[in-house]
């Protein structure tokens, strides 16, 4: 699966080069907890209608800085922050930007699946739902659209109102991607969706990853370098707060510029 | 090695299990000192009270004859009592719980007012009554009526709700608050579609327990004028009222053999409500246990 999608990776991203709108543009990021400082002078940009894999050991801060960029690393009380993070050319930092707005346009699928205690109709719904839509052949559409554009439709469009929990964690994950999709967002972050998932599962969220590129900006962090290299157009090594190297994925993991990067991906630490 | 000596080991080993068996023992007949005084009392109460039971007990009002007294002042009185109480003691106890869980930053202040919160849980209930007098009665000139009753009950019993809808409120999975926030929803979108549907059997459960204490509790109802013989049932919430604990208390003060008899029957009507209240709340939380 990997070779095939390989060379559609390549190309895609060969043509990028000549005209990339970056959706994020993030310039001397800092990111404190109390008084840990988990990110130190991140800058990065991120393009549009690519997959960029965020890769590095535990508490390297690539869960932080994903987090960052909708501002959901803000339910942690003592966070403080500096720089900016432009967000098609906002700062989402900017106290007068609307931290819900930012948070529908950029949706985020989590680590641990988690749908709420609800119908797989609810489910999906629920996104729709809170931003005013209350039709419900306006809903229904939304629903089906959104399953089966997680790829999740066939397995459960007949039991939509059966509660959320008796799917496997695999399709409650695709379910929770459907629920994001559903909020029509530009970005979606990703937060080691695979990490909690059986081999299986986590193929088939990497195939829908991989389909998601066409219309979505994704965001992927993930602990698994070998995913990072299937899936992703470019890839971000982090370190210890601060990010190391940043380039195309093939070019990352085939000739990494830094030594930390390449002590990394072949195995000497992390 | 003297742990391989056989016959140390033996001994050794009788020892620690021997020990052992002290302790359990020492620990069921604690268990079994509260179980036997709970059986005396209703065994008690049961033999003493069956005998005055009878539909014209809960139909009556009081009467200067015991075989023509009965509980309905008190019984209707409590009901409203409790309507009073959960009316308010529970919105403004949910209210609490909310802000202070989800809204509050946590800071000194609200260390400060928690800390409050669960001491007032722990004080004594006469001096909720001493507080009912001042306030409801003579500032708010409440008057020693149904209102007053309810008001000074529902602010004893308003820490117990907060307490328990707070537990309630903190027992829902952070995930799926995130879930929610990461779809752009705002605080009282995710509180209320997410937070509170999950919360809502832990809450109920905590309410239903503090009406139970509500209903049993006599002493700040004394301070605050409740009567203890009545022969009408009230009208509105300004009139005067008696609940069932009252009613008990007055028949047992009262001399002659055949008082205390009726004021068991009493206990037993209280019982029963404390158990179909309680049966209750253990029926809402294991049919709305979830496990995430």
């Amino acid at each position: 699966m990997s070779t095939i999608a390989k060379p559609i990776v390549k190309k895609q991203s060969e043509e990028k080069t000549i005209e990339k709108d970056s959706v994020f543009g993030v310039s001397n990021l800092n990111l404190w907890y109390g008084t840990d400082q988990a990110l130190y002078d991140i800058h990065m940009d991120i393009y549009k209608n690519e997959i960029t894999a965020i890769i590095g050991p535990s508490g390297c801060g690539k869960s932080t800085f994903l987090k960052t960029l909708n501002r959901m690393v803000e339910m942690v009380p003592i966070v403080k922050t500096s720089g900016t993070i432009k967000y098609n050319d906002e700062n989402i930092f900017d106290p007068k930007y609307s931290v819900e707005d930012l948070r529908t346009r950029v949706g985020m699928v989590f680590q641990k699946p988690n749908p709420f205690p609800k119908s797989i109709y609810d489910n999906v719904a629920y996104g729709p739902r809170i931003h005013g839509i209350k039709n419900k052949k306006d809903l229904d559409t939304i629903v089906e659209k959104s399953l089966k554009d997680a790829a999740l439709w066939d397995e459960v469009k007949d039991r939509l109102h059966e509660n959320a929990y008796g799917l496997s964690g695999g399709q409650q994950q695709r379910l929770c991607i459907a629920r994001c999709l559903a909020i029509e967002p530009d970005v979606i972050l990703m937060d080691e969706p695979t990490s909690a998932l059986d081999p299986i599962s986590t193929m088939k969220v990497e195939e829908l990853v991989q389909n998601l590129r066409e219309k979505y900006s994704i965001v992927i962090v993930t602990h698994n370098m070998q995913q990072a290299a299937r899936i992703s157009d470019k890839t971000a090594f982090f370190l210890n707060g601060e990010l190391v190297e940043f380039t195309e994925t093939d070019q990352l993991f085939s000739n990494p510029a830094d030594k930390r990067t390449e002590d990394y991906i072949t195995g000497r630490f992390g | 090695m003297p742990l391989r000596n056989q016959d140390d080991m033996y001994k050794r080993r009788k020892r620690r299990t021997a020990k052992n068996n002290i302790f359990r023992t020492l620990f069921f007949t604690a268990t079994t000192v509260g179980l036997i005084v709970l059986a005396m009392l209703i065994y008690r109460v049961l033999s003493q009270g069956t005998g005055s039971l009878s539909w014209d007990f809960i139909r009556n009002f009081a009467a200067p004859y015991p075989d023509e007294a009965g509980l309905l002042a008190g019984i209707v009185g409590s009901l409203y009592l409790m309507g009073i109480v959960a009316i308010f003691s529970i919105v403004v106890g949910v209210s609490t719980a909310i802000y202070l869980e989800e809204y509050a930053k946590k800071g000194k202040l609200t260390t400060f007012i928690q800390m409050n919160i669960q001491n007032l849980a722990g004080v004594p209930s006469v001096v909720f009554g001493l507080l009912g007098l001042t306030f409801f009665v003579y500032v708010l000139d409440f008057g020693y009526s149904l209102l007053t009753g309810g008001l000074t009950m529902s602010l004893l019993v308003l820490p117990i709700i907060v307490v328990s809808s707070q537990e309630a409120l903190r027992s829902v999975p952070s995930e799926l608050k995130e879930a929610s926030a990461a779809m752009g929803a705002s605080k009282w979108q995710t509180i209320f579609r997410v937070v509170l549907p999950a919360a809502l059997p832990g809450m109920i459960t905590g309410s239903i327990l503090a009406l139970s204490r509500a209903i049993g509790e006599t002493a700040p109802l004394l301070v605050v004028g409740a009567a203890t013989a009545i022969y009408s049932l009230p009208d509105s919430v300004v009139d005067s009222y008696t609940v069932m604990p009252i009613q008990i208390y007055s028949w047992i003060s009262k001399p002659g053999d055949e008082w205390p008899l009726l004021a068991a029957a009493g206990i037993i009507i209280l019982l029963i409500f404390l158990l179909i209240m309680n049966t209750i709340a253990v029926l809402i939380r294991n049919k709305f246990q979830r496990r995430y």
